[in-house]
């Protein structure tokens, strides 16, 4: 076991000519939260994409654990303990919320291509399903749908469902997005909380949620890494400074 | 749980919940009544053959709603399913004097391996590309039952023996053919109900909910999907094969592109995604083939104004509205 969860070497991507991700290199160390940051089309997405297969890479490899996963398929890397979440909340809608975490948990049954099965055998996962819901503070909504659930609720349960896979490292792809300021403080404690034993990459807009959680801080633009390092160093760093309000660091002690 | 305490939940109408899905339960009950009680009586009060072709529309529309409404993917090319079987089961009751049982095995065998070919080909791409491929195979399907020598061309297969149920139940009694059918059909309708409530049944609901994030659960679900094609395939086939033996023909017009536009239609009026709907939708079509049948042509009008009121005005299908009305979840 190495430090470095997760690493890319070079990775790039082009699409028809235009390159959106160009040689990247990521160390992600194990047990912290790190946060990728970056102005609008920097790249955020499509690096997440990458990194867990949605998209396949033009170029540059990806090591997980030191294993290249370069090649894997998506739903191979979440059986190996990478899961991501979704910018746009990822539930399944018009499913409770306790089958949402359910499905999570019921590909460990090794009962999924059952089809001539009662799915009554499903409910034995129901208690740990509910403990899952109660970690995250949805108990008592557990038989509502999905679709019923506020917003912010609808990300609890993206997490919980998440969680319960008990991935060893989790991709969060804009986890405030879209919330109101409640809403925001409830999910950063939440990711705090989960952090404990994991490793998180995070994509976030919210400077704030970024400034508060990550250890560690890579900002992108055009593709490329501008910056890397903790909140206190990459915040007063002038290329980022301009990235981000447009103004150079002159401009803006002026 | 005390619904009052949570103001949140107060203000969405509680469609789901405990309450909801208790009433859900009891009016399924009702349905399972109303649906087995009509199929044991209705040869006695309607003509037993018009009844057999209900049956096995509505068979072929559940087969086809387990794909659409519970797997989220739309096949423009399920005739070819329904009518290749029914030719396969044709000739084999024909020519090989094979009894009715295998027969239909093997008509259901014949749409398993198409569905597998079709659905490995379609699930490669998504939405209308997805069933634009289905459609144009199914087009290839009916130039084969077209043109092959065996299939009879354009008149089709004619005389159809009826045989006998292993052996000694006569299937040119019309009331031993129409439960011969009506098993059939509870038989393929229970195997339906069962899948949507399988542990596989739950992934298909997952994604046909949202692909990606089942994907990034871990679910392969290009297998899912492949899998939910071949069975909803095989079960319009045998659907397929056994109108063949009821109507003892097997045309062109089963493999027609206008019979996977039908039972699309059947699937949307009765209520997709919902368990009761394609037999309500497959019951009030062909009823409305069969008694309008006197105004000729004009029938495909009557047909498309009823599919337009449905899609403007109850988008959920005559179940599916029914279910929203009396707020249970599933029906």
């Amino acid at each position: 076991m190495t430090d470095t969860i997760l690493e890319t070497q070079d990775l790039q991507i082009s699409f028809g000519g235009f390159m959106a991700v160009k040689n990247v290199n990521l160390k992600i160390a194990r047990g912290t939260i790190h946060a990728i940051i970056g102005p609008n089309g920097a790249g955020k997405t499509t690096v997440f994409n990458l990194l867990t297969k949605f998209h396949t890479p033009t170029g540059g490899r990806i090591l997980y654990n030191g294993t290249d996963i370069t090649n894997w398929k998506p739903a191979e890397i979440a059986n190996h303990g990478i899961v991501r979440s979704f910018q746009i909340s990822a539930v399944f809608p018009h499913l409770t919320a306790v089958e949402n975490v359910r499905l999570a948990l019921q590909r460990r049954l090794g009962v999924s291509y059952h089809f001539w099965r009662s799915k009554k055998v499903l409910q034995s996962l129901d208690e740990e399903a509910i403990a899952r819901l109660d970690q995250v503070g949805l108990k008592e909504f557990a038989h509502l749908h999905a679709v019923e659930l506020p917003y912010g609720r609808k990300r609890a349960l993206e997490i919980a469902t998440t969680l319960a896979l008990e991935p060893e490292l989790m991709l969060l792809d804009e986890p405030t997005q879209g919330m109101g300021t409640e809403d925001v403080g409830s999910v950063t404690d939440l990711i705090r909380k989960v952090s404990k034993g994991r490793t998180i990459i995070m994509v976030e807009h919210n400077l704030g949620v970024v400034s508060k959680l990550a250890d560690t801080i890579t900002v992108l633009n055009r593709g490329e890494v501008l910056a890397e390092g903790p909140y206190e160093v990459v915040s007063k760093d002038p290329a980022v400074m301009e990235a981000y309000m447009g103004v150079s660091a002159e401009e803006a002690e002026a | 749980m005390n619904v009052t305490t949570h103001p949140e939940i107060a203000e969405f109408d509680a469609l789901s919940g405990p309450a909801g899905q208790t009433r859900g339960r009891a009016l399924q009950a009702v349905f399972w009544v109303l649906l087995i009680g009509f199929v044991l009586v209705a040869p006695f009060m309607l003509y037993p053959v018009f009844v057999m072709q209900l049956l096995c529309f509505a068979l072929f529309a559940c087969a086809f709603n387990l794909l659409i409404g519970f797997t989220g993917l739309l096949s423009f090319g399920h005739a070819a399913f329904f009518g290749g079987a029914a030719y396969i089961t044709g000739y084999a009751l024909t020519a090989w004097g094979v009894p009715p049982i295998p027969g239909i095995l093997l008509g259901a065998v014949f749409s398993a391996a198409l569905g597998y070919v079709v659905g490995a080909l379609a699930i490669r791409r998504q939405g209308i590309y997805f069933a634009m491929i289905t459609l144009a195979l199914a087009q290839i399907v009916y130039f084969f039952a077209l043109q092959l020598p065996f299939t009879g061309g354009e008149n089709g297969l004619q005389g159809i023996p009826r045989g006998h149920l292993l052996g000694f139940i006569d299937l040119n009694q019309t009331l031993n053919m129409y439960y011969f059918v009506a098993a059939v059909f509870m038989v393929g309708f229970l195997i339906i109900y069962r899948i949507i409530h399988s542990p596989f049944g739950q992934v298909l609901q997952a994604i046909r909910e949202n692909e990606p994030r089942a994907l990034s659960l871990g679910y392969n679900t290009d297998r899912y999907k492949l899998m939910a094609f071949v069975l909803s395939a095989t079960l319009a086939g045998v659907a397929g094969s056994t109108k063949s033996i009821v109507f003892q023909f097997a045309s062109l017009t089963d493999a027609h592109w206008q019979m996977s536009g039908e039972v699309i239609l059947m699937t949307l009026l009765g209520g997709l995604g919902t368990i009761f709907g394609p037999v309500v939708g497959a019951f009030i079509v062909v009823a409305l083939q069969q008694f309008l049948s006197g105004i000729g042509s004009w029938v495909q009008v009557v047909i498309g104004a009823t599919f337009i009121a449905c899609v403007l005005l109850f988008r959920r299908g005559v179940v599916g509205e029914l279910a929203r009305w009396l707020k249970v979840d599933s029906l």
